[in-house]
């Protein structure tokens, strides 16, 4: 845009309508793009700088806090092992076969995303509950899932998987079946071939998928109240204080949640895209 | 040596009906047929990578008809190469040598004794993504011989390659036979790849096999609407292209010689369109350096044009117009004059 000197500021407004005018969509969508991004960065942006770093740092040292908000990172972590390893094989086997059905295969293991959490962790106390085979089988071998830390893990595992699962079927879609093909002229047998070729080209959407799946067990409350509300999660934690003792009390805690799996949000998500070419 | 009695592949689209081929040890087995006659179906179930549902593959004297495609000894190059994106030139020749319980230096070697082959040494650290479609190509034929495969099945290897490179291809991979003495089945729909590399060929058509022979058979000879639409469209010959006194290509055809241009030297094809002949009464003087004398020995009347036959006595099948036919006056055992460019005649 060029402004004419001799048409002074009324001039210069006239060329920034008009060169608006002429951008209508671009400006439309700018203005409401903005809106969306404030509308997540101004309670986020809020939350951290309404506890003062002392506040922050004197949570710290709760024990209490500490050991939920380790608690929430290690059961998010062993619930995304677990995804890994019964996950990845069924996006594989999704990916590489058709079969009548599939398309309901495919909205089933969905289907946990669209069902309130609430819902879905009484769905679970009722397998993993003592009352049912499933629940009792396990109790058998010293697995107890209510109030226990496994039941936090089934509970993150049931309502993030379909991230992994979903993101790990997208890659492997996407690896040309001949560069299977010609692994396997060259030698390599079925397991070789998924490990040396299929994997790596797909190791992307899987640690993607891997992160969205950590992300959203880490941040679970729901179906976890349901099954285990002790020991305490931290998102638990921080209910329980905002019920019992209010706001204020609870801030500082959610408040250290929230940068906790900002930074960590952030590292994996380098390391799972590295590499990777915009 | 690979046989294969009764194939039948069903794949849905995809039909392979009795198919019986026998290729013998080091030899250069072409098969030809359009776009969708099945070929890429056809290599796979033989490299056993896509289910059979009747017949037999036989190697070397073993049934393998059963066996997994990693236990079956047969290389492959897909058209588009199919290299490993995720590794290293030096990584996808690796590949194959990798599953031999052999000591490092052996692979090391071999892998440096096929890079050095093919002419790839300085891209052994490249990305493949970084490689032209020739060197990828060199790339794919490199790791498939790594492996020492008894049968090397080729799937389209020049079609992704521009028309200047794919010549130079074409030598590397009638070299590369000829040194490692390797069986190859080829498939292509091209009609002067087919030519210029067979041994023999198989004219594949809607899922069968058509038609076997030499290049010469299957072009003289042609019972297939496919090979025989092409064969009319071209004078195909064979012969030994040299150079000439005054440092032009010459090649010998059957006692005869020609001006042609190419760079290329040795035992060869050349191809002529019909429509780049001219037919005189007389001698003609000019720019043509090709023109002899024959005899028109069969006239086939195609309404506005006619293809005659004349035998100099090396038979040249020419289209003229049916005005031109008539203006000159040409019958059957009348005696003309064809003349065409040097530049006209494609060596390959």
């Amino acid at each position: 845009m060029v402004a004419n000197d001799k048409t002074g500021d009324g001039g210069k407004l006239r060329n920034i309508l008009r060169w608006a005018a002429q951008r209508r969509l671009t400006v439309t969508f700018f203005l409401l793009g903005m809106v969306i991004l404030l509308f997540i960065f101004i309670p986020l942006g809020k939350m951290l700088f309404s506890s003062s770093p002392a506040t922050l740092w004197d949570t710290l040292l709760e024990g209490e806090v500490r050991s939920a908000i380790w608690l929430s990172i290690y059961t998010a972590l062993i619930a995304t092992a677990v995804g890994l390893v019964l996950g990845v094989p069924l996006a594989y086997f999704l990916a590489r076969h058709s079969f009548p059905g599939k398309r309901l295969v495919e909205a089933l293991i969905d289907v946990p995303i669209v069902v309130p959490h609430i819902a879905a962790g009484i769905a679970l106390l009722f397998v993993f509950g003592k009352g049912f085979f499933v629940g009792s089988a396990f109790d058998a071998i010293g697995i107890d899932f209510v109030f226990a830390v496994p039941g936090i893990i089934i509970a993150m595992l049931f309502v993030s998987v379909p991230f992994l699962i979903d993101s790990a079927k997208q890659g492997f879609e996407k690896v040309d079946v001949r560069l299977e093909k010609v692994a396997r002229t060259l030698g390599a047998s079925p397991w070789q071939t998924f490990f040396r070729v299929s994997l790596p080209l797909a190791r992307r959407s899987i640690a993607g998928g891997s992160v969205m799946m950590w992300a959203r067990s880490i941040s679970e409350f729901g179906a976890v109240l349901v099954l285990a509300s002790h020991p305490k999660i931290a998102p638990i934690l921080v209910y329980d204080r905002l019920e019992e003792y209010g706001l204020d009390y609870a801030l500082p805690v959610a408040t250290l949640l929230i940068i906790i799996c900002i930074v960590i949000f952030v590292v994996l998500r380098t390391i799972a895209y590295r590499g990777e070419r915009a | 040596m690979i046989e294969i009695k009764k194939l039948t592949v069903n794949l849905g689209d995809f039909l392979l009906d009795g198919i019986d081929l026998r290729v013998e040890k080091g030899e250069y087995f072409i098969i030809l047929g359009p776009t969708g006659a099945g070929k890429t179906v056809l290599l796979e179930a033989i490299a056993g990578l896509n289910p059979i549902k009747m017949g037999e593959i036989w190697l070397d004297g073993r049934e393998v008809t059963k066996l997994e495609p990693e236990k079956r000894g047969i290389g492959f190059v897909y058209q588009d190469y199919a290299l490993f994106p995720h590794l290293t030139v030096r990584g996808n020749l690796l590949f194959g040598l990798k599953q031999r319980k052999w000591p490092k230096e052996e692979r090391g070697r071999v892998m440096e004794w096929l890079a050095e082959l093919l002419g790839i040494t300085p891209l052994l650290e490249r990305s493949t993504d970084t490689l032209s479609g020739g060197e990828r190509q060199k790339v794919a034929l490199a790791r498939a011989l790594s492996t020492s495969p008894e049968v090397l099945l080729l799937d389209e290897p020049l079609s992704a390659l521009d028309p200047q490179h794919r010549e130079g291809v074409q030598q590397e991979l009638r070299q590369i036979h000829q040194r490692l003495k390797q069986t190859i089945i080829h498939v292509t729909h091209d009609f002067e790849e087919a030519i210029a590399l067979g041994d023999r060929i198989a004219v594949l058509g809607a899922g069968h096999i058509l038609q076997i022979g030499t290049p010469e058979e299957i072009f003289r000879h042609p019972n297939s609407e496919f090979v025989a639409r092409f064969a009319m469209t071209r004078n195909i010959f064979t012969g030994e292209v040299r150079d000439g006194d005054g440092g032009q290509a010459i090649i010998a055809i059957g006692g005869m010689e020609f001006e042609v241009v190419t760079e290329l030297r040795g035992r060869l094809h050349a191809s002529l369109r019909p429509e780049d002949i001219l037919v005189s009464r007389e001698p003609l003087i000019s720019s043509a350096r090709n023109s002899l004398r024959g005899t028109i020995t069969r006239i086939a009347d195609r309404g506005a044009t006619l293809y005659l036959t004349v035998s100099t006595p090396l038979e040249f099948a020419c289209l003229v117009t049916r005005r031109s036919f008539e203006e000159l006056g040409l019958a059957e055992g009348g005696e003309v004059y064809v003349t065409f460019k040097a530049s006209a005649v494609h060596i390959f």
